[in-house]
């Protein structure tokens, strides 16, 4: 192998997304760094060439380590990984075929990222910098076109004209309700009062979604920008950007970008040498669900316990402390640049009739490639879980997909060639929610999911308004008692009939969907819910009380797997013979149905 | 460690950490956010400090101390235990560490071991959905924990600072 010097113009982008942070990727880029700085023949800087960079999105096969120009990127790299890739690839120059994703369908190797299927259907607007650049540089940023929008905006368009060109663009709120960006913006710059704020929802509370995280940390200028050039249209002066309490590295990465546009100028006063004077300060949230819905949340840094109100005024009119207030989600502001620079048209170009653009999702649960997925607005369900997503892994079967977070609904196969957008889901009994997707395969049990989604809104739930707070109580006390093998046939009416009324009398958007689990389950696995009530059998095998797991003698290859890991030792048996579960001993836990690769552990 | 973390719990501590912020009523939960992180908890002294400071009724300040789920009223233990219970980590086992805990430790969500070594509480999806399920314990994140992994762990944090046992 030809030992050859480093390319001094090599750059090796290193995953530090929250996933990859956890799975090591701050150890790998420290054994880059460190084993760069140790050639002496390298002429530039090691922390030059070996860079932070945000998610890379296909989060189940990090840490991730793309090397440019020639664009190959490892998956799963561990610190010991570094030398070796060092050595071979750097220098030598050849690939590392251990370290690259491997297609289990076309079982071949990839090393350029744009082939492998999970980026190859993707469309990127609102990640398009994410695991692009450093998010700790505002330089990096600049190059790839960042604050150019505003320019644009500052120096060539009246702030009529901004606004005008963000309704053109048909671009709907990404946080869920999907209400028409232009139009709040309109509203809040048709009032008569000042001062005015601007506030970027970055409470992202849905269990299963992280996209919003991923962005204020992967790319946390174009949220600023996005705000900036609401701050120039409706003419506010102070802008906040709520985030959610868990996330340490997005507050870290905002408060980088923040004052590094104050000292550049982007933000503070005469900004870019025009009369707009704004600037943005980070709030960190309480660990609260129902601060996501709006009017709570600007409670909440208003310093109250974050209750919702009744909106029949719009926060647009009277938001913070009474006065104006623009809010809009982290992957709405993201979106708006693009919109500027580009134009409306060019942005409305890609998307269905009623929802324009793209949209993220966050791709998790029982699916191959779990990660962030961003695809234009009416993606099939198919195309998102199995083509990109790579379908349910270990041979099992999909089951339904949850869409929008624990206030949306379940989608069975049936629903899988839907399009998606705002209206699709809505009609389908879910909704678009910030855009979390968790794919459920046979052995989710759906009165068990539909019981935890309940139980986590009841724990949710301010309390404020009776509907919700006692609604919630008596749903997740049926659907409680249907897991435990003590429903009765009358239960499933009467979930229906309290969630309704939940949906009609609840004072803001978490009560009035907070049903939407219950009743979307009951909609499309009524027979999952009769199970439990009339034959006291939980399908799926989840529910403790109604499960009997068994080995199938024929299936039962006698590999001891299930043996060794069964936690309460009930399994017995040798090698070569069929294994037995002991009834008494067992505790359900599934162990051995997910160990087994016979499949040969069954549920009676 | 946390432990080096946790100040006096003085009068005049308090005192220096509320007057930092202005008396505005908005500072009230970043107060809260660096009482957490300096005790990891909200001792009582300091919150009616706090509603002085901002010359509120006490009561308001107690609502929102306790409306908030960052914020607990009673001492955590050393080691606090971070439990991601999401939807995904609920679907791939989450309950079943909850479980084993209980069964090590002694501990259900929101308890503390006796000796306020452990703490055990649970958290609504931490945003590692693909690493599911995970276990926060002092900021570091740990990826697909089964049970043998949490056992061990535990046994990691068990050791004090000086690396003798501690329980």
């Amino acid at each position: 192998m030809a030992q050859k010097a480093i390319d001094p113009a090599v750059r090796i982008l290193v995953c530090c997304g929250t996933g990859c942070i956890a799975n090591g990727g701050l150890e790998v880029l420290a054994a880059l760094r460190s084993g760069l700085a140790h050639r002496n023949d390298m002429e530039v800087e090691s922390s030059d060439s070996a860079l932070v960079t945000g998610c890379h999105g296909l989060c189940a096969q990090g840490p991730f380590v793309r090397i440019l120009p020639q664009d190959i990127t490892y998956c799963r790299v561990q610190a010991k990984d570094v030398e070796e890739i060092i050595a071979k690839t750097l220098e030598g120059g050849t690939l590392i075929k251990r370290l690259l994703f491997r297609d289990s369908q076309r079982k071949e190797f990839i090393s350029c990222r744009q082939d492998i299927d999970f980026y190859r259907h993707q469309h990127k607007i609102a990640l398009r910098n994410v695991g692009e650049i450093n998010p700790d540089s505002l330089d990096e940023y600049m190059e790839r076109g960042g604050y150019q929008a505003l320019r644009k905006a500052l120096e060539d368009m009246s702030p009529d004209q901004v606004i005008a060109e963000v309704t053109r663009s048909g671009l709907r709120g990404r946080g869920g309700g999907g209400f028409p960006t232009g139009r709040k913006w309109l509203s809040c710059a048709a009032t008569a009062d000042s001062p005015r704020y601007i506030v970027c929802n970055g409470d992202e509370g849905d269990p299963g979604a992280f996209m919003d995280e991923s962005m204020m940390e992967g790319d946390p200028h174009s949220i600023l920008e996005g705000m900036i050039i609401c701050a120039y249209a409706i003419g506010a002066s102070r802008g906040f950007i709520y985030v959610r309490d868990e996330y340490e590295n997005s507050v870290r990465r905002l408060e980088k970008a923040i004052k590094d546009a104050r000292a550049r100028g982007f933000l503070g006063t005469d900004i870019l040498g025009r009369s707009l004077d704004f600037d943005i300060e980070i709030v960190r949230g309480g660990g609260a669900f129902v601060c996501g819905e709006e009017t709570a949340l600007l409670r909440s840094i208003e310093g109250e316990a974050g209750e919702p109100r009744d909106k029949y005024i719009f926060p647009s009119e009277k938001g913070l402390w009474g006065q104006p207030t623009v809010i809009n989600n982290v992957e709405t502001w993201v979106n708006i640049p693009v919109i500027i620079v580009h134009g409306a048209d060019s942005f409305a170009s890609v998307g269905t009739e009623s929802s324009k653009g793209t949209k993220v999702f966050s791709v998790v649960g029982k699916v191959l490639h779990t990660g962030l997925v961003e695809v234009p607005m009416g993606t099939t369900l198919r195309r998102i879980i199995f083509d990109i997503g790579g379908g349910v892994p270990r041979r099992r079967k999909f089951k339904a997909v949850q869409t929008g977070g624990p206030s949306g609904g379940c989608i069975p196969e049936s629903g899988l060639d839907m399009p998606v957008d705002f209206d699709s889901l809505r009609q389908a009994g879910s909704m678009m929610g910030s855009g979390g997707m968790i794919v459920m395969d046979d052995r989710t049990c759906m009165v068990e999911i539909a019981r935890y989604y309940t139980n986590f809104l009841a724990g949710e739930s301010c309390g404020k308004c009776t509907p919700c707070r006692e609604g919630l109580r008596s749903l997740l006390e049926v659907l409680t008692r249907i897991c435990h093998g003590q429903g009765n046939p009358g239960d499933l009416d009467r979930l229906e009939e309290i969630g309704e009324t939940m949906r009609l009398a609840s004072l803001c958007g978490l009560g009035r969907t907070a049903a939407n689990p219950v009743l979307s389950t009951l909609r499309y696995f009524r027979d999952e819910y009769r199970a439990h009530i009339s034959q006291k059998r939980c399908p799926a095998g989840v529910c403790p009380e109604l499960t009997e797991l068994y080995i199938d003698a024929v299936l039962c290859n006698g590999c001891t797997l299930c043996v060794k890991y069964c936690p309460t030792r009930a399994i017995s048996g040798q090698v070569r013979q069929v294994h037995v579960i002991d009834r008494e001993k067992c505790i359900r836990c599934g162990e051995c149905v997910s160990r087994c690769n016979q499949d040969a552990v069954l549920v009676r | 460690m946390t432990a080096e973390l946790r100040k006096e719990e003085t009068a005049e501590e308090f005192h220096k950490l509320i007057q930092g912020y202005p008396p505005e009523k908005r500072y009230i939960i970043p107060i809260m956010h660096e009482l957490r992180r300096c005790y990891q908890y909200l001792p009582r002294p300091a919150l009616e400090m706090l509603a002085d400071h901002m010359q509120v009724p006490f009561s308001q300040v107690y609502g929102v101390a306790t409306f908030y789920k960052a914020f607990s009223l009673v001492p955590k233990g050393r080691v606090n235990l971070k439990l991601c219970d999401g939807t995904t980590c609920h679907i791939k086992g989450s309950q079943g560490l909850i479980d084993e805990i209980y069964r090590t430790l002694g501990i259900r969500p929101g308890e503390t071991t006796g000796d306020r070594q452990f703490s055990l509480e649970t958290v609504n999806c931490i945003g590692a959905c693909a690493l599911a399920p995970a276990l926060i314990v002092d900021e570091k994140v740990y990826a697909q924990v089964s049970n043998a992994r949490l056992q061990e762990i535990i046994e990691q944090n068990r050791r004090g600072e000086d690396g003798t046992e501690s329980n």
